[in-house]
């Protein structure tokens, strides 16, 4: 009585299988298997099953929607696919610059400056709180409607990125602002009793260190803003994946070409979500190393 | 007066900073100086003079305004009343450029804040560089000398954070020598550190003491300041209680306020 059995402390067997690093990659690949047989299963049997498939997966109007035939009147929305990495890349570079600057003013304390920062926050609440599809029709159509010179005579790729720069820029530049928040007000006043000018630290001390913080979240907003370049396709002039995969549908009257453009998109942005998460990963690592 | 002057000028008179040991005379002089925050009445008129080569150590209960003071002193904080006086120049007159005036005074705090993005090296010559127009090799040989003076040379090339406190704070301490400081300000430089690392800190306080720089130390190391200090001053509600060489304040206080602070440091063991 009161003795301790040799079995006293072991597990289950069911529990040493889990923890054992065979037994875990047995056990996910087959839980995956079963779920994705799942949801698999569930989409072929349903009763609309087979015209979902024919109007949305047909591999024959994937391809063709892919490759595009201006005989046909179709573009393709490979091609297409191509404007819209041109957008958010131009766009990317713009709205690091925009939102760096409207962050600055919204944190500088000079009385100068006042005007400027009531401009920034009425501009930051305005983008942040107006849907980007009605600031892409508002500018992409509201411009040219105006008849000003140079304003009102670009080409709608131009309005397209135009307004995703606006819009995104409200967005990161509060990314921007909690990262310059972030570094402690102790390296300012260090800075400062070093004999640096303001803008000297900021450029030096702060920025540097607000920069590691806001990468992550950034890459987050970034990954929007490649998807959203999608919704350019309102302005109808400017062929991008999703307008090439609209005209196609309704020239064929098949949906694959939409399907063609969510699995570019996914393999754009799935990168970069992996990218983001390995980041994170990283500075959490460094962080409960006791690094800062 | 000390006005906005071209970068070289800075240079010029920082460069003479440790060059003055033949000069004597007033380094600073604290004159009635009030600073409240909010309704918080911090300082309520604090009067203190420092002669150059002098060590004078600032004790007083956690909150009675020691770092406020150090602040005020170097303009981190905007005075409400009084003057703050540094070699003959009031500081605080609005007719002078603020960062000219830190530019000659080295404070080292408390939490190191060192800048962690930076290695070693470029911690100490960002602001000679920047701020002095010094380029980056006289600032890095000058740095890389004062680095082996405190025995810090084989950390040059680290970041901070794979250093030890103790490390830190010397190369926080070498970050303001770096500027040729008038005037040192030490705001509890020992406090955030293991008990074993505090003597490197104090060693190296020493060595500038010995080697005739004025210096203002906020304190808690009693022991530290009896052995150092020209001066002690004991700073309670918003003024100096008493002040006057260590020997006295220490050992012979006068003041009741005075007795019953060294008596719950006494009590606490930290002398
Ligand atoms: N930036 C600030 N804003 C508001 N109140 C402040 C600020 N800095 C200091 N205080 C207040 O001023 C008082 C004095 O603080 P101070 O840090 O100067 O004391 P101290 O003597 O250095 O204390 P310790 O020994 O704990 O360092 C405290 O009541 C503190 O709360
Ligand atoms: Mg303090």
């Amino acid at each position: 009585m009161g003795e301790l059995g040799v079995g006293a402390f072991s597990r289950s067997r069911r529990s040493r299988m889990l923890r054992s690093p065979r037994g875990a990659v047995v056990t996910s690949t087959a839980s995956t298997l079963v779920v994705l047989g799942a949801v698999v299963a569930a989409f072929l049997l349903a009763p609309g099953s087979r015209a979902v498939r024919a109007t949305y997966f047909n591999v024959h109007d994937m391809w063709r929607a892919f490759i595009g035939d201006p005989h046909e009147g179709f573009y393709s929305v490979g091609r297409g696919l191509v404007v819209n990495i041109e957008m958010f890349t131009i766009g990317e570079v713009l709205i690091l610059v925009l939102a760096l600057l409207v962050a600055l003013v919204r944190q500088s304390k000079s009385p100068v400056l006042f005007p400027l920062r009531m401009i920034a926050v009425a501009y930051v609440d305005f983008f942040r709180g107006v849907p980007l599809i009605l600031v892409i029709l508002a500018i992409g159509f509201g411009l040219p409607a105006l008849y000003l010179p140079v304003v009102s005579s670009q080409s709608a790729f131009v309005y397209g990125v135009l307004a995703l720069v606006l819009a995104y820029s409200a967005y990161v530049s509060e990314v921007y602002r909690a990262g310059l928040n972030s570094v402690p007000l102790s390296q300012v006043a260090s800075a400062r009793s070093l004999g640096l000018r303001p803008r000297t630290a900021m450029r030096h001390v702060v920025l540097p260190q607000a920069v590691r913080t806001i990468i992550p979240p950034l890459l987050n907003d970034f990954i929007s803003l490649q998807k959203d370049t999608a919704l350019v396709a309102v302005l109808g002039a400017v062929i991008e994946a999703n307008r090439a995969a609209e005209i196609y549908s309704s020239t064929v009257f098949n949906y694959s070409g939409y399907t063609v453009a969510a699995l570019l998109f996914l393999l754009l942005t799935i990168p970069l979500a992996r990218f983001t998460d390995h980041l994170i990963a990283r500075d959490r690592t460094r962080r409960l190393a006791g690094a800062t | 007066m000390i006005r906005p002057a071209p970068r070289t000028a800075a240079a010029g008179t920082a460069s003479s900073g440790t060059s003055q040991a033949a000069a004597t005379g007033t380094a600073l002089r604290i004159e009635g100086v009030h600073k409240a925050f909010g309704a918080n009445r911090v300082l309520k008129g604090v009067d203190l003079a420092v002669d150059t080569h002098q060590v004078i150590c600032l004790i007083g209960a956690s909150g009675s305004g020691k770092s406020t003071l150090l602040r005020c002193v170097d303009l981190l904080e905007t005075i409400d009343a009084g003057r703050v006086v540094f070699f003959g120049h009031d500081v605080t007159s609005p007719a002078v450029d603020e960062i000219l005036v830190r530019r000659q005074m080295g404070m080292v705090f408390q939490s190191f804040n060192l800048f962690p993005h930076l290695r070693v090296l470029r911690n100490i010559t960002l602001a000679p560089v920047k701020a002095l127009g010094m380029t980056v090799a006289d600032a890095g040989e000058e740095a890389m000398a004062l680095l082996a003076r405190f025995g810090l040379a084989d950390k040059a090339h680290d970041y901070p954070d794979r250093l030890s406190g103790g490390q830190q704070q010397r190369v926080a301490i070498v970050r303001a020598l770096a500027m040729h400081p008038k005037l040192m300000l030490l705001d509890e430089v020992t406090s955030a550190l293991d008990p074993e690392l505090v003597g490197e800190v104090l060693d190296v306080i020493r060595e500038l003491a010995a080697g005739g720089m004025t210096m203002l130390i906020a304190t808690h190391e009693m022991g530290f300041a009896r052995e150092t200090a020209t001066r002690v001053v004991f700073l309670e509600d918003g003024v100096i209680v008493e002040e006057g060489p260590p020997s006295q304040v220490l050992d012979a206080p006068r003041d009741e306020r005075t007795k019953r602070f060294l008596g719950r440091v006494l009590s606490a063991g930290r002398m």
